[in-house]
């Protein structure tokens, strides 16, 4: 089983630890995994921005990178529905097929595909999970609060494999954060208004912990929590699963 | 009656601004959307029954002309008199004439958000005709010189205090008053003088249908019974996609409207209007605008399948959080996001932008539009068409630049980070930066993941 690392671009800039914590999780799992020199971003920024069209290059790029791998994984919700919704390569659109359907956020690799059901992980501490949207929704690692489905949550099904964590239940589960990508600047009063709300919720809940699958929504959300200085800390859940801290 | 911003982020920071109503306003919605939640978990086969509700509304976009068509003659077959309208402009014109074959001057409507979209109030009040709108909202909005700031809830931005201030201004009810039941007993007071003195009733259409040529009017106050069935002459007006082809699809429609709506079981009234009673008229104003051309792309077809319920508006976490007066449109939230470019791009370029693509519309959504993906494809559009600002697609050129070559790549990460810790905090985190107004940034790392990844690599060589 060849396995690449898809790191992006802002976690590998501002928070190396974080694919540190995923390349050792998935290490002590058993699976070799490589880490494709070239990577830069898979185009998002761009998209979401409305310039599909200047990601073409960015795309071709991806595909050179990633393209004869068995599995390509990621700790980004957001990275990885972006890739399997949008990516394409005229010059090598099988590759970029191919590449879409085998591309997996962290979490959804772990439970369905390596199908773990043991971490020999500990964890002190109570934790409040942030459902980032294009996971809960997009990639539905989780069964979104809208929709009438039985309930599930592959991070948290993980969590709770993780001795002593103890998950602080929120008002409202899967509201969005307020990141957004270019949102979080263009519409800074609603980004920040959303955030806020995140945070009460945790509070009243009493969290001391805040964690989600994407360090995007987190990076916004731990900004907020180091202006205001609240008695949160902030991880991305690969730090949680790897039981390093 | 028109938007003081033209700008949903300016409008926005406006609404953001005044935290104690921005609270109150998305928690009132959000009540609204956990009612709906609730109601719907008691529904068996609740997404079978959005895929029998979508499934009917693609067949029926797909075969509009014979629906139409079918209804059109069904309806003239009980005595309706059908009138089709290209745009507002001509649906405007044909009100106006039929009121005046009458001689009508005193108007009373119930809710219908086509009319909204239309203008039909300033026209008629032009031509000296007296409209009122009978929906408690929308009545209120109505007496404030304002839109609609939801399609369901058209008042939902106004606290009872500010009914009550408003009420003692226009309606004599004491001063400081602000009992719900109070006012609401005002309010019918008034609107009873005027559903007896109206000379005609205009009511919109929530289901138009082919099979029979009859057509439903949901509404919670009875307003457009009383309205239609008082007055000499009742004119419906119905956008194109509002038809459906069997009496029994309405099974499926009315199980889903007031549920996604505003999480009841169903509207209080659902009234079915078929043909004229003897001595009256009954005419069905047929309109377009717009809505041909919407159908003609093929990636925002099937939004003409939403059956305005507004559960996308109370589920939207920007919408609760900005208002609908800072859509500047006549439907706001997510679908008039998606709706509203496709009739002026340049006006309404901003509101495909006005949200964070989080997906909740799409799942709440009763009829299955994919809105969170029409907001990214609108996005693409307005960019194609020339609609981004010119400063925006330089800087994403060369993101673009950047993060197609990983040297580039690498080495803008590098001084990225360098001048994030040379600079000191304050410029970064400062007041210019619409990042570090309220938050700050991460804590600079000294190396990136990939330069961390070589020095284990060649350490591991090495050894």
């Amino acid at each position: 089983m060849r396995v690449a690392l898809f790191v992006p671009c802002y976690v590998d800039q501002f928070y190396p630890k974080v694919a540190i914590a995923t390349l050792h999780l998935l290490t002590r799992l058993g699976v070799e995994v490589e880490f494709p020199a070239g990577q830069t971003c898979c185009g998002q920024p761009m998209a979401n921005g409305g310039f599909e069209d200047y990601t073409k290059r960015c795309n071709r790029n991806f595909v050179q990178q990633f393209q004869g791998y068995d599995y390509i994984v990621s700790p980004s919700g957001s990275c990885v529905l972006h890739v399997k919704d949008h990516l394409h390569d005229d010059t090598n659109e099988t590759a970029a097929t191919t590449i879409r359907q085998r591309v997996y956020e962290l979490c959804e690799f772990l439970t369905d595909v390596l199908k773990v059901d043991n971490l020999d992980a500990r964890f002190k501490g109570k934790v409040a999970l942030h459902q980032g949207c294009h996971g809960q929704r997009g990639l539905q690692l989780g069964s979104p609060s809208e929709r009438m489905l039985p309930f599930f949550s592959k991070p948290l099904q993980l969590l709770q494999m993780v001795q002593g964590v103890e998950i602080v239940p929120l008002n409202r589960g899967d509201e969005c954060c307020g990141f957004g990508g270019t949102f979080c600047v263009t519409e800074e009063a609603v980004s920040v208004a959303m955030g806020n709300s995140k945070l009460n919720d945790y509070r009243q809940n009493g969290a001391e912990v805040l964690t989600g699958t994407d360090m995007s929504c987190l990076m916004h959300q731990e900004g907020l929590i180091k202006r205001q200085q609240l008695p949160i800390r902030v991880m991305h859940i690969a730090e949680i699963l790897a039981g390093t801290t | 009656m028109s938007f003081t911003h033209h700008s949903h982020p300016d409008a926005a920071k406006d609404f953001v601004q005044n935290t104690e109503r921005m609270k109150w306003h998305d928690e009132a919605l959000w009540f609204v959307r956990a009612k709906r939640d609730r109601i719907a978990h008691t529904v068996p086969d609740w997404e079978e029954l959005r895929n029998q509700a979508s499934a009917i509304k693609q067949h029926t976009l797909s075969n509009l002309d014979v629906y139409l068509q079918q209804f059109e003659e069904q309806a003239i077959a009980h005595g309706v008199q059908v009138h089709w309208a290209a745009d507002a402009r001509e649906h405007n014109e044909i009100v106006l004439k039929l009121l005046n074959q009458v001689g009508a001057k005193k108007i009373v409507k119930s809710k219908s958000m086509l009319t909204e979209e239309c203008h039909l109030n300033p026209w008629l009040e032009q031509h000296g005709i007296e409209v009122v709108d009978t929906d408690l909202g929308e009545r209120i909005v109505q007496l404030r010189k304002e839109p609609p700031s939801h399609i369901v809830l058209p008042a939902i931005h106004i606290k009872k205090e500010e009914v009550g201030e408003l009420f003692h201004e226009f309606l004599g009810t004491e001063e400081g008053a602000s009992d719900p039941q109070y006012l609401t007993n005002a309010a019918r007071e008034h609107l009873r003088q005027k559903f007896l003195a109206a000379d005609a009733a205009i009511t919109g259409v929530n289901f138009a249908i082919a099979e029979t040529g009859g057509f439903v009017v949901c509404t919670n106050e009875g307003n457009a019974d009383l309205g239609a069935h008082l007055a000499k002459m009742h004119i419906a007006c119905m956008g194109i996609e509002k038809v459906i082809p069997k009496t029994a699809d309405l099974g499926v429609f009315l199980r889903l409207l007031a549920r996604s709506a505003t999480g009841q079981a169903i509207t209080t009234y659902s009234s079915h209007f078929l043909k004229p009673a003897q001595g009256t008229e009954m005419h069905i104003v047929i309109v377009d605008n717009g809505r041909t051309t919407q159908l003609g792309r093929e990636a925002f077809r099937n939004s003409l399948k939403c059956i305005r319920c507004g559960a996308c508006m109370n589920t939207c976490p920007v919408y609760r959080r900005s208002g609908g007066h800072s859509y500047h449109n006549a439907v706001a939230g997510p679908i008039g996001a998606i709706l509203a470019p496709n009739i002026d791009m340049k006006e309404y370029a901003d509101l495909p932008f006005a949200s964070t693509l989080c997906g909740s519309c799409s799942d709440v959504c009763p009829v299955k539009i994919d809105i969170h993906n029409q907001l990214y494809q609108w996005r693409q559009e307005l960019t194609r068409e020339g609609y981004a600002p010119a400063g925006k697609k330089m800087a994403m050129k060369m993101m673009g630049n950047v993060l197609a070559s990983p040297k580039k790549y690498s080495f803008s990460g590098k001084l990225a980070r360098k001048l994030l810790k040379w600079f000191p905090k304050l410029s970064v985190n400062g007041r210019l930066n619409p990042w570090g107004r309220q938050r700050d940034l991460p804590d600079v790392p000294e190396q990136s993941f990939r330069e961390w990844y070589q020095q284990q690599s060649s350490q591991k060589q090495s050894r």
